[in-house]
């Protein structure tokens, strides 16, 4: 091989992520079936804090998929910002966008005197 | 080192080709920037589910009361345990994946073969368990009445449990057949019709005076809410569906337009259409991606067989398949939250 390193196995570390995925995984679903109070009736920015924390254990996930089954981890910067900041940044932009437009069209719906629930 | 594999090398300038400047290979860096635009593409999509979701925030469906099935558990109310079975599959198979790309680095035929398999394997489980869900989201449970205003209600007894329409209608004697090709008109068809009409459901509801109606919009226990003289007292719970009052619910039930069972493009009987078609399409699309990834592995899983990667010393393509394969499980971790937690 012509590779500067040599491959190692890294079987360990990836039983390790299964594992932690699978925890994460369900943390998420026992939370989404007891919906505990705390979290299910206070809201943050207009959204209850068990979501928030569904999307924080979401992201986790999605980061260590990222990082240690496609290997992310051991590519050049370069292309790891390349691939990453993109998509961050696209899709935060894309999310803000739509969200915020959304509220509006709600409040224009509730507050016009159009009658939809009948 | 042949076609495929391209390695770094000094001697060559900059835009001379054959130079890595991302420390990739020509085929995984594409395979990375094709996963980028179809995660744009995947975002677009659960985005425009956040915008009408956002739009209809007061009568979205609460994923917890559509996707209650576990095989083999018939009339048990078990939300989320089937999903959650999917996604560690589908985590599982990502699993396999990426320790056939450990082996293969390793040139370990055999491992790599078998890893591949196990793979495949999972992704067709994964398939046939979408496939299940869809089924029993088309076939819905309850049953459902639209409104002429294009809302949907549906019914619940005195303690606010929900009665499925067969418990509900009476039989009338007005058999109506569906109209099709071979018993009419040759040339005019019409889609199946709902086990019970409009006003077998309608005769139903006034010969059970227990029978409330619920409908799509959600109880938020405001002021105005606890004001509201049409709702059921004791019934009304903060982020529950609203439960009418018997005298509210007739008029409801009198404004009947159509009897709604299961979920298709056009109706839903779990509430809002959208929400159907959103999943539909979503799922749908992640479905696909799944199938393609399986129908992938499958050329790749031959091709270690045969050796090819043998020859070529270097099992880069298991590598780049790979790559698209957590992808998809990627995506899946986000549909995931997006259709079924939040």
């Amino acid at each position: 091989m012509s590779h500067a390193h040599e491959h190692v196995s890294n079987t360990s570390r990836i039983w390790k992520v299964f594992i932690l995925l699978s925890i994460v995984t369900i943390i998420e679903v026992a939370l989404g079936i007891v919906r505990p109070e705390f979290l299910f009736m206070n809201n943050f920015l207009s959204m209850n804090l068990l979501n928030w924390v569904f999307i924080i254990l979401t992201l986790y996930k999605a980061y260590y998929i990222v990082w240690a089954f496609m290997h992310m981890e051991g590519e050049k910067s370069s292309l790891r910002w390349a691939v990453v900041a993109t998509v961050i940044f696209l899709v935060l932009y894309l999310v803000f966008i739509l969200l915020v437009e959304a509220d509006y069209v709600y409040e224009v719906f509730k507050n016009s005197t159009i009658k939809w629930n009948f | 080192m042949g076609a495929t594999v391209t390695t770094a090398n000094t001697n060559e300038n900059t835009w001379g080709g054959g130079n890595e400047p991302m420390g990739a290979s020509y085929g995984k860096l594409m395979m990375w920037f094709f996963i980028v635009s179809d995660a744009l593409t995947f975002s677009g999509f659960l985005a425009a589910y956040g915008f009408s979701r956002f739009k209809f925030i007061d009568n979205w469906p609460i994923a917890d009361e559509v996707f209650t099935h576990f095989p083999f558990m018939h009339g048990v109310d078990a939300p989320m345990y089937y999903v959650a079975l999917m996604t560690f599959i589908l985590i599982f198979s990502s699993v396999t994946m990426v320790l056939a790309v450990d082996a293969g680095h390793q040139m370990k035929q055999k491992k790599v073969a078998f890893y591949m398999l196990l793979t495949i394997v999972g992704g067709l489980i994964f398939v046939g368990s979408q496939a299940w869900e869809w089924k029993n989201f088309i076939k819905g449970e309850y049953g459902a009445i639209e409104t002429k205003g294009g809302s949907i209600i549906q019914f619940v007894d005195k303690n606010g449990k929900r009665v499925k329409l067969e418990d509900v209608a009476v039989v009338l004697p007005e058999a109506r057949e569906q109209h099709k090709k071979s018993n009419g008109l040759w040339f005019v068809g019409e889609p199946s019709l709902p086990s019970y009409s409009v006003a077998e459901v309608q005769a139903g509801f006034k010969a059970h005076p227990e029978l409330l109606v619920r409908t799509e919009k959600i109880y938020r226990d405001t002021k105005e809410d606890r004001e509201n003289k049409s709702l059921q007292p004791g019934l009304n719970k903060n982020k529950h569906r609203e439960v009418l009052n018997r005298e509210a619910s007739e008029t409801m039930v009198a404004n009947a337009h159509l009897v709604v069972e299961g979920a298709n493009l056009e109706r839903n009987e779990y509430g809002s259409k959208l929400f159907a078609d959103f999943f539909f399409f979503i799922t749908g699309f992640h479905g696909f991606h799944v199938f393609s990834g399986v129908v992938i592995n499958i050329i790749i899983y031959f091709n270690v067989l045969l050796g090819t990667y043998e020859k070529r010393k270097s099992y880069e393509m298991v590598e780049k398949v790979g790559l698209y394969w957590h992808f998809v499980d990627l995506v899946w971790v986000f549909v995931f939250t997006f259709f079924y937690l939040v």
